[in-house]
Parts: C-alpha cells; structure tokens; sequence
C-alpha cells in the first residue's frame, strides 16, 4: 500500500513540477494523472515495468484481484466524496451570502444544473446513435 | 485530568486532531446512511456531512481556520485523488476510445449550455451583474471557477458557493432526471454529470456506476479546459 501511495504521490509531485516549470495554466495533479496512465499502459507493453506496484495481475487470468496501484486508487476514489466535505464546510460558512441574493440564485442554478445535464446527455445519446449507424451503412 | 472541562475543550478545539476525527466521523455515518438507503439521491454525504458540520462549527463557535487545520488532511488528498483516476481510466480504456466522438460533440454542446443558462437566466431574474458574473463558471471544478471568477474580476467566494450548490444539486438530480427521461447508457449518464456537476457530481457517478464515474472525470476535466476559454467570450457576447 506505501509503495503505490508512494508512486501516486510521485507522479502528482513531478505533475506539480512540470506544471510550475513549465509555466502551464493546468492543475499539476491532472499532468500526473496523465503520466500514471503512461506508466500503466507501458507496463503492458514492457514486462520490465510490471514490479511493485505496477505488478498488477488481471483478476480474469490468475484468479488473483489486482494489487498495487490499482487497488489503492481504487480506495482512493470509492471515498471520493469524503474529499470535497473540508471545502464544502467553507461554503456553509458563507451562507449569508446565499441569504442576501435568496430563492433566485438557488432557482437559477437548479434550473442551470438540469438544463446542462438534458443537453449534454442528449447530445451524447444522438451522437452515439449517428455514429453507429454510420458505421453500420457501408 | 484537567479539573476544568473548559480548559480541555479549549486545548482539544485548537488541535487538528478533533476536526479530523469530526470530519471523518460525520461522513462516516452520513455515508452509512447512505449505503442503508441504497444510495438514495438525497441522502447525498457530501450534502449532508456539509451541513451537520457547519452547524457545529457554529454552535461550537470555532473558525474556518481552525477547523480546516485538521480537514486539511482530507482535503490534500483531492490532488492523489485525481492522479488515481489514471486507473479507472485505464481499465476503462477500449469504452472510452470508442466514445471519442460522442464524448467531443458533447463537452461542446454541454460546456456552451452550461455558461449560457445560468448566465442568460441570472440576468432574466434581475440578479445584479456581479453576482451574474460570479455565478457563469459554476460548472467546473472550484480551484479553476475560482480563477475564471477572479480574472472576470467578479467574487471568487461567491463563486466557490455557486460552484458546490451546483454540484450538490446536480449529484441529487441526476438519478431521477435520467431514470426519468429513460436513458440507460451509463456513458451518456456520467458524461452529463460530469459536465454539469464537476467533481461532486463525479463522485456520485462512481457511486452509482464505474463507466459511469470515467466519463464523468473526463468530462470534467475537459469542461475545466473548455470553460476557462469560453466564459470570457460568453460574457461580452451574453452581457453587451
């Protein structure tokens, strides 16, 4: 479990590095993202890689459930929810500012959020129907 | 012992460990509550540990600032966080591929409504211009709303409180709204939450669904990209 924290807080703090290095308007953690999906997919390609964390089993082929980084980022993500709790305090605190704009700023967001939500899912559905049918034609 | 109670309570609400301890307690049992109600959408944890938290913080008058000098331990591990969605990413990857297209036609038509609505309703329900401002990043991620906010000179904070209602709403909403509308494709259900309602909403998509939880944290992370460039334009086009 240390070792593949270890290797997740690797790849965020050379994210950070890059970003600041570089000068890049984009969260650090997002360019360790990319790079843990490089190390994963590497390792599939090269044996060499495939120790430690990254030794990963595939539970469909040794009957074994994956371990390593997989299985720590998993216990990561199914707690996900617990992460945005501190920030979302800080915004209970603030609640006065929600009182003085009242009902029309909470109506306007909730109409927003369901709006965004129907179109996106829509446009998604629709392309994804075009796309197979197009595929199916020729 | 101390003989003075107050003393140690004074000792103890100074320290991060009672705040941890009460952070991770909260969501614990709000969580079981959740998992007892088979997830129900408004027995949201997030929505939930937020506000038995907040209430104690003011019954018990303690600041912000201390209390997230223990929280602050959850919320360093939003950054790991994100690194390990490298993981679902990559077992997901061959569904993901084939939904490239999708995927792209919808981060633009849904990044587009998510700015316009709120925009073009705020104003329809006579909200001042700065709060209107305020309000337009609220479907990205908070550290980046927060900066669009800023650059548009408006009021980050307000900003920051208009970012986590949407994504609370929009994590309670999303069940009911797809199972209603009929849409069974998981893909679809995670993008739109994942465009709509950010990382909150993300979570709730991997509590439902892992397909379902990668397409929201893709569409996320584009829409973060995506709405940084596109609220400046949409401002001077919505707002002349």
């Amino acid at each position: 479990v240390i070792a593949s924290l270890s290797l997740i807080l690797l790849c965020q703090l050379a994210g950070e590095a890059f970003v600041r290095g570089v000068g890049l308007p984009m969260p650090g953690p997002v360019i360790g993202l990319m790079l843990l999906l490089c190390l994963l997919l590497m390792r599939d390609r090269f044996a060499l890689l495939a120790r430690g964390p990254l030794q990963g089993q595939d539970i469909e082929r040794t009957g074994v459930e994956r371990t390593g980084v997989e299985s720590a980022s998993r216990g990561l993500l199914a707690n996900l929810s617990l992460l945005f709790v501190p920030a979302g305090v800080g915004v209970v605190q603030k609640i006065d500012l929600i009182v003085n704009h009242g009902i029309a700023f909470l109506g306007v967001l909730a109409i927003s959020v369901l709006i965004t939500l129907a179109a996106t899912v829509a446009t998604f559905i629709l392309a994804s129907r075009l796309m197979t049918r197009g595929e199916q034609r020729p | 012992m101390s003989r003075d109670p107050f003393s140690l309570w004074v000792y103890l609400a100074q320290s991060p460990l009672l705040w941890l301890t009460v952070t991770l307690f909260v969501y614990a049992i709000a969580d079981a509550v959740s998992i007892w109600t088979h997830r129900h959408p408004l027995a949201n944890p997030v929505l939930h540990s937020i506000w038995i938290i907040g209430a104690f913080l003011h019954l018990t008058n303690t600041s912000y600032t201390t209390y997230f000098g223990g929280a602050q331990f959850v919320h360093f591990l939003l950054g790991p966080a994100t690194v390990a969605l490298a993981v679902p990413l990559y077992e997901n990857r061959k569904v993901v591929a084939s939904a490239i297209l999708p995927m792209l036609v919808a981060l633009a038509v849904g990044s587009v409504t998510a700015v316009a609505s709120v925009v073009l309703l705020a104003e329809a329900a006579g909200l001042p211009r700065e709060v209107v401002l305020s309000m337009a990043p609220k479907s990205v991620t908070a550290g980046v709303a927060m900066g669009i906010s800023e650059s548009l000179h408006a009021d980050p904070s307000l900003t920051a409180v208009a970012v986590v209602l949407t994504g609370i709403m929009g994590a309670i909403t999303v069940t009911p709204l797809m199972d209603r509308i009929g849409v069974t494709d998981f893909r679809a259900r995670g993008f739109a939450v994942g465009i709509a309602a950010h990382g909150i909403g993300t979570a709730r998509a991997f509590q439902v669904d892992t397909v379902a939880g990668v397409f929201a944290s893709i569409a996320m992370g584009l829409n973060a990209l995506v709405t940084s460039l596109l609220v400046p334009l949409a401002v001077t086009f919505l707002l002349r």
